[in-house]
């Protein structure tokens, strides 16, 4: 028995100013008409939360349900940082697994401030994600600065580069009618843009966004019975946590763990989020036609590629500077676009990840097609540990 | 920086910005972690109740002075001013931060760079540990130009481990996740 995506829809990204809500809704009802269901045939509605927009944000499904209107179907919200969409995709899959119900809505949307993401407000010294800010003034591109510098030692990639992944996104956001900037840009203005946590550069940073995506998951044997298409189906979903020692300084955290009494693990974690996955689909990144990796920098792109398995430790910028990784190469990184052309809008990303999954697999993705695409896989990394990766197939 | 808060040296008498994460002893400041008592795992910030290693049932997390020196896994700068509650001196000057690993307990732990920009470092250097003023006065641990040669290690009798083993860009804590 497998889950299948019966549809998917969006609400634009951009800085909209609208209540987060009002895109969750949209992206919602385009979904259930994608799917050809009703907002009255939904089971199970599952709401993926955001913490900056009141408490509406923190029961985010029962949100979306009121302003659906209610029916009666039961809810979830659940929150995992830039995994939560993941995390809410993972409940209604395993809930149609179960055989507790037929017919899931997953639905998420954020409406974000100008500027870096701050901690939540108050005085809160026994949160890290508070005390990072407070002591050491270290925001979220600083950690991404940190892993941009270590590979740049480690294995010669160059500002170039980083660049380089900027344009390749952009000529995909440029195709793409959800993104929040459609502008192609050049190595140049990449380069010429200011350094904001060295060596980033305003435009090897994403932005946050508005935005908001919902998909409408059923089961096989609903989908028969309804006449629905089954093309698309999730193979697996990863929300491995790390493995002690985590010798990777993630974001919040002032220090790795300690390798003083145990060997690091066989893979780290990124690593080990797309290879929980690929053992639960029963693939490897050798089939994969495509894939959608969180770049909250042009340089983590790079990072993601060698840890889904597209290249080896140290060789994703090869890869890159062949073309592999652009729209027509051997296996296109972020055909939608990806962050670079989004922006985060955190609780619908992972989701937005799966929409362009299910586009590219069923082919209707336009300019932008993958030819020939059969597995997709979209990877992505909560705070404080929540992994997450989802392999659609066809 | 508020000239007036600034210090030419450490003192004792300033106010740290966080209690019990780092202590200063005649100018000399050291990291306070924890470290298990039955596995030797070390935590920094220091932990209370149970070792975090999955495979070990130890609950005695006994405060541990770390190594002062350690190599550079990773750095960077801030160029525009982070937002509250961090306080930016006016007129701002970027923040420097360096993750810097301690060979003998086996971490990476992050901190403002003192007295020195992105320019003057690279991956793999070796710095010690220091302190330094908060724009609004409490002081934080810092990363610094070592002073001199000598001592690495943990406090007095606790480590005659080394870091000069460790240089290069290798490292051993780890490689960006890239494995
Ligand atoms: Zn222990």
């Amino acid at each position: 028995m497998s889950v299948v995506i019966a549809g998917t829809g969006m609400h634009p990204w951009g800085k909209w100013g609208r209540p987060f809500a009002e895109y969750g809704v949209a992206a919602a009802r385009a979904a259930l008409r994608d799917a050809g269901l009703e907002w009255t045939d939904v089971q199970f509605a599952v709401g993926a939360d955001t913490i900056r927009n009141g408490y509406p944000g923190f029961i985010a499904g029962a949100t979306f349900a009121q302003a659906l209107g209610w029916t009666g179907a039961r809810i979830a919200s659940c929150y995992a940082a830039c995994a939560s969409g993941a995390q809410a995709l993972d409940i209604a899959r395993t809930r149609i697994l179960a055989g507790l119900c037929d017919v899931a809505l997953v639905v998420g949307a954020d409406s974000t401030p100008k500027g870096f993401f701050r901690p939540v407000g108050g005085d809160r010294p026994d949160d890290p994600d508070w005390l990072r800010f407070r002591l050491l003034g270290a925001t979220n591109p600083a950690y991404f600065a940190l892993y941009a510098r270590r590979r740049m030692a480690l294995y010669g990639d160059t500002s170039q580069d980083f660049a380089a992944v900027k344009v390749k996104n952009a000529l995909a956001g440029s195709l793409n009618e959800n993104a929040r900037y459609r502008r192609t840009v050049t190595a140049e203005e990449v380069l010429a843009s200011p350094m904001v946590a060295d060596p980033l550069r305003l435009m090897d940073i994403c932005a946050t966004s508005d935005g908001g995506a919902a998909v409408v998951l059923v089961s096989e044997e609903y989908a028969r019975r309804r006449g629905l298409s089954t093309a698309v189906r999730i193979a697996a979903v990863s929300t491995v946590t790390p493995t002690f020692p985590n010798t990777v300084l993630e974001l919040p955290c002032f220090a790795t763990d300690s390798t003083a009494a145990a060997p690091p693990p066989e893979r780290a974690f990124r690593a080990s989020i797309a290879h929980a996955a690929y053992e639960e689909a029963g693939l490897g990144p050798a089939d994969l036609s495509f894939a959608e990796v969180y770049d909250l920098s042009t340089a983590l792109e790079l990072d993601w590629v060698e840890d889904i398995g597209l290249a080896p430790p140290g060789e994703a910028a090869k890869l890159l500077r062949a073309g592999d990784t652009a729209l027509g190469g051997r296996v296109p990184v972020n055909p939608s676009g990806g962050l670079a052309s989004f922006g985060e809008a955190i609780p619908a990303q992972a989701i937005a990840q799966v929409c362009e999954l299910t586009r590219q697999l069923r082919g209707t993705a336009g300019t932008r097609q993958v030819v020939n695409a059969r597995a997709g896989l979209a990877a992505n990394q909560g705070l404080f540990g929540h992994g997450s990766a989802i392999i659609a197939i066809t | 920086m508020q000239p007036s808060k600034r210090l030419c040296h450490i003192g004792s008498m300033d106010t740290p910005a966080i209690d019990g994460w780092f202590t200063v002893d005649d100018d000399t400041v050291h990291l306070i972690g924890t470290r298990c008592a039955e596995c030797r795992t070390v935590c920094f910030p220091p932990r209370t109740g149970f070792c975090p290693n999955p495979r070990c049932p130890g609950e005695e997390l006994v405060p541990a002075r770390l190594s002062r020196r350690g190599t550079v896994w990773s750095y960077t700068d801030a160029r525009y001013p982070p937002p509250a509650p961090f306080v930016a001196a006016e007129p701002y000057t970027p923040v420097t931060l360096a993750a810097v690993e301690l060979a003998e307990e086996g971490i990476v732990v992050l901190g403002q760079v003192k007295d020195l920009t992105v320019d003057d470092l690279h991956v793999g250097m070796e710095l010690e540990l220091t302190a330094g003023p908060l724009a609004d006065g409490p002081l934080v641990w810092m990363w610094g130009r070592p002073r001199g040669p000598g001592q690495t290690g943990a406090g007095a009798p606790a480590s005659t481990g080394g870091t000069g083993g460790t240089g290069g860009t290798g490292g051993t804590g780890g490689t960006g996740g890239t494995t």
